[in-house]
């Protein structure tokens, strides 16, 4: 294989001496909307578009920058400031890999932006939200530009903090509170392997650097890489809501159903598949034990992620179950090495685009039928909105693998190239491919075909232009884009000075065995999903459902696991520590005083107020007393 | 020779110390307290005499100042609490008390 090439400082102003403004341009939006509050309500919605787009612009430059420069030259780190001295420098890194990731972000983010003024028109918090947003955007470039992990990190916890806010925007709705503490916990999770990583990483080498790091991670022992390597994925687990940290995910949905694309399609989730492909240098060489953990958590969830969208009747939460197995593949894809990254990133833009269409259509559906999310009540509402379902089923196509589609290349991709480095874990991503088939229809069938299910006050009507835009502009992007990316390994070129890139280039096969047994999977799940939802009717009530529908419906039972494990003996413990303190220290004090107080009590008594037993008092003192003296003269 | 004083001093004393306790009208308890001090105002005067210095003479004195003005504070505590309670007893003053 081949490894990425060096980083150089950059010297020459142009676009990417100024990248810093990408992430500028919404901090500020985010900033301007926040302290001056409600006095830019009015227009504060189109400031935050405003800002996004800007930024898309300065990335766009940037890649156009790049394009320009020969391969070598291609990793430009910008020098900033120095941050902390000795320590880290805040720069930024130029390279294939995060102006790909900066492109999406701000591209698909722009779109979820434009999207929210029409989603959002009739919520009175709509200025709030849209500095939110901002923020989210401002903090995932920070995450993706930084070139040593510090700075990665504050854009780490700036995407948490983000995603709190956001997961939790509708604070007044107990479960919206609840699900965006739940995902702030579960992140700390995963955070606390990413810090501890940089520390083992500090330590050994001294330096946050990537540029550093990739040079001295091979004179590390084997041990201490692999450390490095599963407490780095345990961080990844935690932002790319992957097995076993993969529970606020499905809660996350209470946020408004912009935020849900914004987290599922540009940004939040995609942070750890960009970390394990960023610290390509700790999960080396491929094979390697940090890097088979990778490619069986992602395998893991892929199918966890599947199982738990068929039984769902929540079209958000049948969606976020999707999210959850299309990150699986590509953290399957970046268990891999240098042969997977170009799929998984490739599979990352590519599911960035149908997933945002997606949701944002899924938004477009509740919009029209009066925030209605279960599919039970849905229908026939292909004929009432038209363009939402034009859009829909361009993106149901693309995650579902049809050929010629987005994500039928980089899904493929992925799939042939696991298959290739691991039979057990490739086919698994088969069957996974399957079930999605199944279940992506099966919310296709409930949702635009069908009888009519709606409540009696519903009124389906298209969105407005402002939203459906976004869909239509996402939709070509599911179509044509996984494509151009795969075919002719355009992407994987383009990634090699990142991230390197096997010797030998892989040639897309149309009709390998592991493809084509995907396509009939696919088939399979699909004409299964017909004759369940399509052909039968659908049951407004939901069914009971076997044992395997139950497991599914509660999410694996991974909450019941997280509360059984991990819940209810902490709150043993802080009952424990509860009645250590009331009965054990409480106790102790209490118990001082009491007891003074109770002596004294009893010893006051003796001021009888009788002078004359005072006079007795003092006469027996004074007889004692010299008493006493005599008995000492004696001596 | 001056045991004789010393024995006096000493039942004068006993005498008064048991009037203290055992008596209840103030003006009684009160002149046993007088009777206390005269006690060791005679014993002063004896050790005084047996040494042949005039020490003890002088605490004498410096006694019946003390026992002079207490007697002036004494006396007017006492005339009070009869005027208000109608009663020189001194366990009828009890008041002061936990």
């Amino acid at each position: 294989m081949e490894s990425p090439v060096e980083i150089v400082q950059h010297t020459a102003g142009g676009v990417i001496g100024v990248s810093w403004l990408m992430i500028a341009f919404p901090l500020l939006g985010a900033a301007i909307l926040l302290i001056l509050g409600r006095k830019t309500d009015r227009w504060g919605h189109l400031l935050g578009v405003a800002m996004s787009l800007a930024s898309f612009v300065v990335a766009v430059l940037a890649f156009v920058e790049l394009l320009g420069l020969s391969a070598e030259q291609r990793r430009q780190a910008v020098h900033l400031y120095e941050f902390i001295p000795g320590m880290a420098d805040m720069g930024l890194l130029i390279d294939p890999l995060s102006i790909s990731f900066a492109l999406l972000i701000t591209g698909v983010g722009s779109l979820i932006h434009i999207y929210s003024i029409g989603y959002m028109s009739h919520d009175p918090d709509r200025r709030r939200f849209f500095s939110y947003l901002n923020l989210f955007v401002a903090a995932m470039l920070l995450l993706v530009l930084a070139d040593n992990y510090v700075g990665l990190f504050i854009g780490w916890e700036g995407v948490g903090l983000a995603s709190y806010l956001l997961i939790g925007f509708w604070q007044f709705k107990p479960s919206a509170a609840v699900a965006a503490k739940k995902a702030f916990v579960v992140n700390r999770v995963g955070d606390f392997g990413l810090l501890v990583g940089m520390f083992i990483m500090w330590s050994a080498t001294g330096t946050f650097a990537f540029a550093e790091l990739s040079e001295k991670a091979g004179s590390l022992s084997q041990p201490m890489v692999t450390a490095i390597g599963l407490l780095l994925l345990l961080g990844a687990c935690g932002k790319s809501a992957q097995l076993p940290l993969q529970s606020w995910l499905l809660d996350a949905m209470e946020g408004p159903t912009p935020v849900s694309a914004l987290i599922h399609a540009a940004t939040m989730v995609t942070a750890g598949v960009y970390l394990v492909v960023r610290s390509g240098a700790f999960f080396f060489p491929e094979g390697s034990a940090q890097a088979l953990a990778v490619a069986i958590v992602g395998a893991a969830t892929l199918l966890a992620g599947a199982i738990i969208g068929c039984a769902k009747d929540d079209i958000k939460k049948g969606l976020a179950g999707s999210t959850m197995s299309q990150i699986g593949y590509m953290m399957l894809g970046a268990g891999l090495g240098p042969a997977g990254y170009a799929f998984a990133i490739g599979h990352l833009i590519t599911h960035g685009f149908f997933k945002a269409d997606m949701f944002l259509g899924a938004g477009s559906v509740m919009h029209g039928m009066n925030d209605e999310v279960d599919m039970r009540k849905y229908g026939a509402l292909r004929k009432y909105m038209p363009i939402t379902f034009v859009t829909f089923i361009i993106g149901y196509l693309a995650i579902i693998g049809f050929p010629l589609l987005s994500g039928y290349f980089t899904k493929d991709g992925i799939i042939e190239t696991a298959v290739e480095h691991n039979q057990v874990l490739g086919w698994l991503a088969v069957i996974g491919a399957g079930i999605t088939g199944f279940y992506m229809s099966r919310m296709i069938f409930m949702t635009f075909f069908g009888e009519k299910r709606w409540a009696e006050d519903a009124h389906p009507h298209e969105s407005p232009t402002v939203m459906t835009v976004p869909l239509i502009v996402l939709s070509i992007g599911s179509i044509f884009l996984g494509g151009y990316l795969i075919l002719s390994n355009r992407l994987m070129l383009w990634l090699a000075p990142a991230v390197g890139r096997p010797e030998e280039l892989p040639t897309f096969h149309f009709a390998s065995t592991p493809g084509l047994a995907t396509l009939a999977l696919v088939a399979v799940g699909a004409v299964y999903a017909w004759m369940k939802y399509g052909r039968a009717e659908v049951p407004a009530v939901q069914p009971r459902g076997s044992f395997l529908t139950t497991f599914a419906r509660r999410d694996l039972y991974g909450d019941a696991l997280n509360e059984s494990l991990f819940m209810r003996p902490g709150q043993w413990l802080t009952r424990i520590a509860v009645f250590f303190d009331n009965r054990g220290i409480d106790g102790v004090v209490n118990g001082l005083a009491a007891g003074i107080g109770g002596t004294s009590g009893r010893l006051r008594r003796i001021q009888t107020g009788f002078a004359r037993t005072y006079a007795l008092s003092i006469l027996i003192g004074a007889a004692l007393l010299t008493g006493a003296l005599l008995l000492v003269g004696n001596i | 020779m001056t045991a004789h004083y010393l024995v006096l001093s000493g039942l004068l004393f006993a005498i008064g110390a048991m009037g203290v306790l055992i008596r209840r009208n103030a003006i009684v308890v009160f002149m046993c307290v007088e009777l206390m001090l005269n006690a060791c105002n005679l014993a002063f005067v004896t050790f005084a005499r047996q040494n042949g210095n005039l020490e003890g003479q002088i605490i004498a004195f410096f006694v019946m100042v003390v026992a002079a003005a207490e007697v002036v504070v004494g006396l007017a505590i006492i005339v009070t609490i009869f005027r208000t309670r109608r009663s020189a007893s001194v366990d009828d003053a009890n008041l002061l008390k936990y």
